[in-house]
C-alpha cells in the first residue's frame, strides 16, 4: 500500500468500521464463553461471604461447607410471613429488595440457629457490602463479615480486616425499637452494647458501615420483634 | 536468534528500569503509584498487570502500525487498550477470581494509564513488533519497581506490615514508644515517597540534573 492512501477518508472511515466489529466481537466472545465461569465464581464468592459471617473461613470446598451448614434462603415479606426462596442464587438481593422483600439465611452452627442477614451500601469511592450473623434471639451479633469494591487501602479498606469484623461480635441489633448496632467515630464509643469504634482515617467509609446496618437491618426489625 | 537479543533490545529494556523510568523521570502514571501503594500486595500485582497490558498492547500496535490512519491513531491505540485491558479483566473474573476482587477497579484504570498511551505513541508507532515488546516489558517493570519501593516505605512504616505480615506490631517494639504513622497511608506520602526517589535517582546521575 502507498503511504498516504490510510489517510483517505474512506480509508480511515472503514477501517474505524472492521476495528470496531472485529473488537465488538472480540469482547462478545470472551464475555459469552466466560460467562458461566464467572457467574459460578460469583455465586460460590458470595457463599463463601455468608460462611464468614458465620466465623467459618478458609474453606476449601466453598459449596460442601455452605450446603453443611446454612439450611435454608428465606424471603421476609412486608407482613412479616416468611417464603422460602425457590429462586436459588439466580434472584439476586437488589431484584428481591425491589420487591420488598428481604433475603434471610437461616443455618444451624454446631446445633445452634443462626440468622444471616445480607447488606449493601456505599462507602467513599464505591459500593460497600457486608453480612451479619445473629444467634437465635435475633438480637445478638454471632459474626459480622465486610467487604467492598474500591475503599482506600489502609484506611476505608480496613473494614474487610478480621479486626474490625470480630469487634461487632455479641453486641446487641434493637434498641428502643430501633436498629442500635452502629459504627462511631474512632474513640468515641459510649455504649458498648452497641456500638464500635471507627475506622482511624476512615471516616467516610465507616460512616457508610453505619449507614448500611441501619438501612439494611431496619428491613428485618418485624422479624427481630417477632419471635 | 542473537539478533533479537541485540545490545539495542537490551538497552530498550533496560534504560526505563532507570535512566528513562515512566514515574521518577517521565513522570507519568503517578495517579496510580498513588492509589495503590498503600499495600504492598495490590502494588504488586497491579505492577505485574501493567507489565503485561503494555507490552501486548506495544505488541499489538506495532503490527498495526503501518496499516493506522495518523488522523485517528490515538482512538486506534485507545481501542487497542480498552480491549486488552477488559479481556484480562474478563479473564481474571473467570480463573482468578480472589485477584480480580483484590484488584477491584484499578484494573480498568490500566486504560487510563499514561505510560500505555505513552509508549504506543512514542514508541510502538515506529518501531517493531519485537523491540517494542521489550520496551513495553521494560516501561512496565520500571513502573512496578517504583510502585513496589514506595508501597513497601507506606506498608511498613503505614501500618507495621509486609504483605499482610506482622512486623512492627510487636509490644517489644510499642514499647519504645514507637506508632504506626497514620500519615504515610495517605496519598500525599506517596508524593512525597516519590520524591525522595526523585532526588536519590537525579543526584546520582549527572544526566538527569537540568542546568537552569
Amino acid at each position: 500500500m502507498k503511504k498516504g492512501d490510510t489517510n483517505s477518508n474512506s480509508y480511515i472511515l472503514i477501517y474505524a468500521s472492521v476495528i470496531v466489529v472485529v473488537v465488538a466481537f472480540l469482547l462478545a466472545f470472551t464475555n459469552i464463553v466466560l460467562r458461566p465461569r464467572q457467574n459460578r465464581n460469583i455465586e460460590l464468592d458470595t457463599k463463601r461471604q455468608i460462611l464468614a459471617a458465620l466465623n467459618i473461613t478458609d474453606v476449601k470446598d466453598v459449596e460442601a461447607v455452605y450446603n453443611r451448614y446454612v439450611k435454608l434462603d428465606m424471603l421476609l415479606q412486608l407482613d412479616g410471613t416468611l417464603v422460602v426462596n425457590s429462586g436459588g442464587f439466580s434472584s439476586n438481593y437488589t431484584t428481591e429488595f425491589s420487591k420488598k422483600r428481604f433475603h434471610i439465611f437461616q443455618c444451624d452452627v454446631n446445633g445452634q440457629t443462626k440468622y444471616v442477614f445480607p447488606l449493601n451500601g456505599v462507602g467513599l469511592w464505591g459500593p460497600i457490602w457486608g453480612y451479619v450473623a445473629l444467634n437465635d434471639d435475633r438480637n445478638t451479633v454471632y459474626g459480622a463479615y465486610f467487604s467492598h469494591q474500591s475503599e482506600t487501602p489502609g484506611l476505608g479498606a480496613e473494614i474487610a480486616s478480621p479486626q474490625f469484623q470480630s469487634e461487632f461480635k455479641r453486641l446487641k441489633v434493637m434498641k428502643d425499637g430501633k436498629v442500635g448496632l452502629s459504627v462511631v467515630k474512632y474513640g468515641k464509643v459510649v455504649d458498648k452494647k452497641y456500638e464500635v469504634d471507627g475506622i482511624s482515617g476512615g471516616t467516610i467509609t465507616s460512616k457508610g458501615v453505619d449507614a448500611m446496618l441501619k438501612k439494611c437491618l431496619s428491613n428485618y426489625i418485624v422479624f427481630f420483634t417477632n419471635q | 536468534m542473537s539478533e533479537l537479543f541485540s545490545k539495542k533490545n537490551k538497552d530498550t529494556f533496560s534504560i526505563p528500569l532507570g535512566k528513562n523510568n515512566p514515574i521518577t523521570v517521565q513522570v507519568l502514571g503517578i495517579c496510580s503509584a498513588l492509589a495503590v501503594t498503600a499495600k504492598l500486595a495490590p502494588a504488586i500485582v497491579m505492577g505485574l498487570s501493567v507489565m503485561v497490558i503494555v507490552a501486548f498492547a506495544n505488541v499489538i500496535i506495532s503490527l498495526m502500525r503501518d496499516t493506522i490512519p495518523t488522523r485517528i491513531r490515538i482512538i486506534v491505540q485507545l481501542v487497542v487498550v480498552a480491549t486488552l485491558v477488559t479481556i484480562v479483566s474478563e479473564v481474571l473474573k473467570a480463573f482468578a477470581y480472589d485477584v480480580s476482587v483484590q484488584l477491584s477497579v484499578y484494573v480498568g484504570l490500566i486504560i487510563t494509564n499514561c505510560i500505555l498511551m505513552g509508549r504506543l505513541e512514542a514508541f510502538a508507532m515506529s518501531n517493531g513488533p519485537w523491540e517494542s515488546f521489550w520496551d513495553g516489558l521494560g516501561n512496565g517493570l520500571g513502573y512496578a519497581k517504583i510502585l513496589i519501593i514506595v508501597a513497601f516505605v507506606r506498608e511498613l512504616f503505614g501500618s507495621g506490615t509486609l504483605l499482610g505480615y506482622n512486623i512492627l506490631n510487636y509490644e517489644c517494639i510499642k514499647s519504645t514508644g514507637y506508632l504506626n504513622n497514620g500519615l504515610m497511608l495517605m496519598p500525599p506520602m506517596a508524593l512525597i515517597i516519590i520524591a525522595c526517589i526523585v532526588w536519590y535517582q537525579r543526584s546520582r546521575d549527572k544526566e538527569l540534573q537540568e542546568n537552569s
